[in-house]
């Protein structure tokens, strides 16, 4: 496995007919962090995630791995550098878990796919790693949302890359679900110094797993830095629109975010 | 017995099952015919055909009508369902939709109109004609896929609906221009119509030549990609971040699915349902690996056109169907239970 690389995004500017989606972007994943980008819909998340991915070529800017251009790798070197969790839906339903798993070897197989024996033990250490080993022999369409959602990181970690790029893993998940796969990300991050750059939705999760975090508001960079500096009161009642309340958590240095509901502080004054 | 979808894909009895199938189909195809033919005698011709065997005692005639007309006829039969069922398989691979066939999305009517066209011109007489004809099913083939595929797209997707609907239209369009064509060359036009039907109308070993190379070349090149056509059916964009050549690969699926139809449309005419039925069986049976299921469907197609070929020679003897008859009778109920399945869940 290649071991610690840096995804560089340099002043990157999408646009899709005429319209600007990302305007001037700079960003750094370094080896070992987890980057979370946050912002309301259509701030642009996905598309700068389909950007550093390569299947969007950026109108103006460089995305570079290590300093060279991600245009210059052909696409299994690409794909040997670079991992993409995408979000679990029209999934091909018949196929089992282990072919699935399996395909994350892509890059490294030769003619016809044929896995050699490295290929196969890398994807039962994964398998064992995701906790899917029991489900291996089990349809993709009959797993749950969070169950599917597992196998498609489980791919991505069998792709063995120093880069993995998450676009909204934890949507549509329950409790136990979300936690079990920001876990299994952190735990990776940590073991094996991945640079991760996650796409997601909900704050109080980037607050408790992100090493840093990036808002992007209308395809601008509003703010960028520790989650305490960005997901400040402030800066999400601008980004958002909406009113927060900010609380401490009782155990960790990290702030949760609750909105105000309409009239709500109206109605807590009245049951006070 | 293990889950269908779980069974390694080097699993040997899919194709000990799949190749006795076909050993057996061939096999009845060559011995049943209009002409009844002493099982002995039969025999004899059979074995010359691996041992040398002094045949000066069997009659000419039976030795003309089994190694001259019943063999490359099941032969082509043979060619003509694999080549059908593995393009089909491969269709429904790249354009993620599990009713695309080649004859249901317009591409053998294309291949038709490019055939008749060649044909109209002359009757081919030499093998160099005769590999002409393929060429110009090919060119018709890809014209009317590409036109199918611009049409049908709707954003990144390829719906059922617009994809039968192109299908049917641009399919219609190149039939009308057939039979326009083949109305215009009269002397033709019985073997024409057959053709049109489904239905070898040539005999002897020039079409099995002709057809040959490309139904094998194209087979090799569709089967080369097989991994890719499992990468594909979680989308191109998920195909690419894998490290596939989506844009390159899709091109090479299209001209080798298509080569392969226009050979077996050249020689063998219209036949439909093949490539749905034997790739959707396969898959019930020995699940969606396209490693495994290109093969078995070649396998597979080639078995069930010998069936279907051997059931239109019997069925109403002496009189002969088109095989393209038979396919449809028992294609389209097949067609339209996929379609009911298609709505209510992912069957694939």
């Amino acid at each position: 496995m290649k071991i610690g690389a840096t995804l560089g995004l340099q002043a990157i500017q999408v646009a899709y007919n005429g319209k600007a989606i990302l305007k001037d972007i700079s960003l750094e994943v370094r080896p070992g962090e987890i980057l979370a980008l946050v912002g309301p819909n259509g701030a642009g998340k996905t598309t700068l995630i389909r950007t550093a991915s390569g299947v969007l070529t950026p109108t103006r800017g460089r995305v570079q791995v290590n300093g060279r251009d991600l245009n210059l790798l052909s696409p299994s070197e690409r794909a040997q550098w670079m991992a993409v969790v995408p979000q679990a839906h029209q999934l091909p339903a018949t196929f089992t878990v282990y072919q699935t798993v399996m395909l994350g070897r892509t890059p490294y197989l030769g003619w016809l796919g044929f896995p050699r024996k490295e290929d196969e033990d890398i994807v039962q250490q994964v398998l064992r790693r995701t906790q899917l080993e029991d489900l291996a022999s089990r349809r993709i369409g009959e797993l749950s949302g969070g169950e599917q959602q597992r196998v498609l990181l489980a791919r991505a970690l069998a792709q063995n890359t120093p880069i993995l790029l998450l676009d909204e893993p934890t949507a549509h998940l329950d409790l136990h679900h979300q936690a079990l796969i920001l876990k299994l990300v952190r735990q990776t991050v940590q073991e094996c110094g991945l640079a991760v750059l996650l796409a997601i939705h909900d704050l109080n999760l980037v607050s408790l797993y992100a090493d840093r975090v990036a808002l992007l508001v209308d395809g601008h960079l509003q703010r960028e830095g520790r989650p305490a500096q960005v997901l400040t009161k402030s800066e999400i009642e601008r980004a958002y629109g909406v009113e927060v309340e900010l609380l401490e958590h009782p155990r960790l240095p990290a702030p949760f975010i609750i909105p105000h509901s309409n009239g709500s502080s109206e109605r807590v004054a009245y049951v006070g | 017995m293990k889950e269908p979808s779980t069974l390694p894909f080097w699993s040997a009895r899919p194709y000990l099952v799949s190749s006795l199938a076909f050993v057996l189909a061939l096999f009845f195809s060559v011995v049943v015919g209009a002409v009844w033919i002493p099982p002995q005698t039969m025999a004899r011709l059979l074995a010359a055909l691996a041992i040398p065997l002094d045949l000066s005692d069997v009659p000419p005639a039976y030795q003309t009508i089994v190694h001259d007309v019943r063999l490359p006829h099941a032969i082509l039969m043979a060619l003509t369902g694999a080549a059908l069922a593995s393009s089909g398989a491969a269709y429904q691979g790249l354009f993620r939709n599990p009713l695309a066939d080649p004859y249901l999305i317009g591409v053998a009517s294309g291949a038709g109109l490019g055939a008749v066209i060649a044909l109209a011109l002359r009757w081919p007489a030499t093998l160099g004609g005769w590999l002409v004809v393929p060429v110009a099913a090919f060119g018709g083939a890809l014209l009317t896929v590409l036109i199918v595929y611009r049409l049908a797209r709707v954003n990144q997707s390829l719906p059922t609906t617009t994809l039968i609907l192109a299908g049917v239209a641009v399919s219609s369009f190149a039939t009308a221009l057939t039979s326009f064509i083949m109305l215009r060359s009269r002397d033709e036009l019985h073997r024409a119509l057959a053709w049109l039907l489904g239905g070898s109308t040539v005999n002897g070993w020039m079409p099995v030549w002709a057809a040959f190379p490309y139904i094998i070349g194209g087979f090799l090149v569709l089967w080369s990609l097989s991994h890719v056509l499992n990468v594909l059916q979680f989308g191109e964009e998920q195909a690419h971040q894998l490290g596939i050549r989506v844009e390159r690969a899709k091109l090479w699926l299209i001209l080798a699915a298509s080569l392969t139809t226009a050979a077996a449309v050249s020689f063998s005419g219209l036949i439909g349902f093949i490539g749905l039925i034997v790739p959707h069986t396969i898959r019930l049976l020995w699940g969606p690996d396209y490693r495994r299921l290109l093969p078995l469907s070649a396998l597979g197609g080639a078995c069930a056109l010998l069936l279907a070929d051997l059931l239109a020679r019997v069925a109403l003897a002496p009189q002969v169907l088109p095989v393209g008859v038979v396919t449809a009778l028992a294609g389209a109920p097949f067609f339209l239970w996929l379609l009911r399945r298609a709505k209510s869940e992912f069957i694939w």
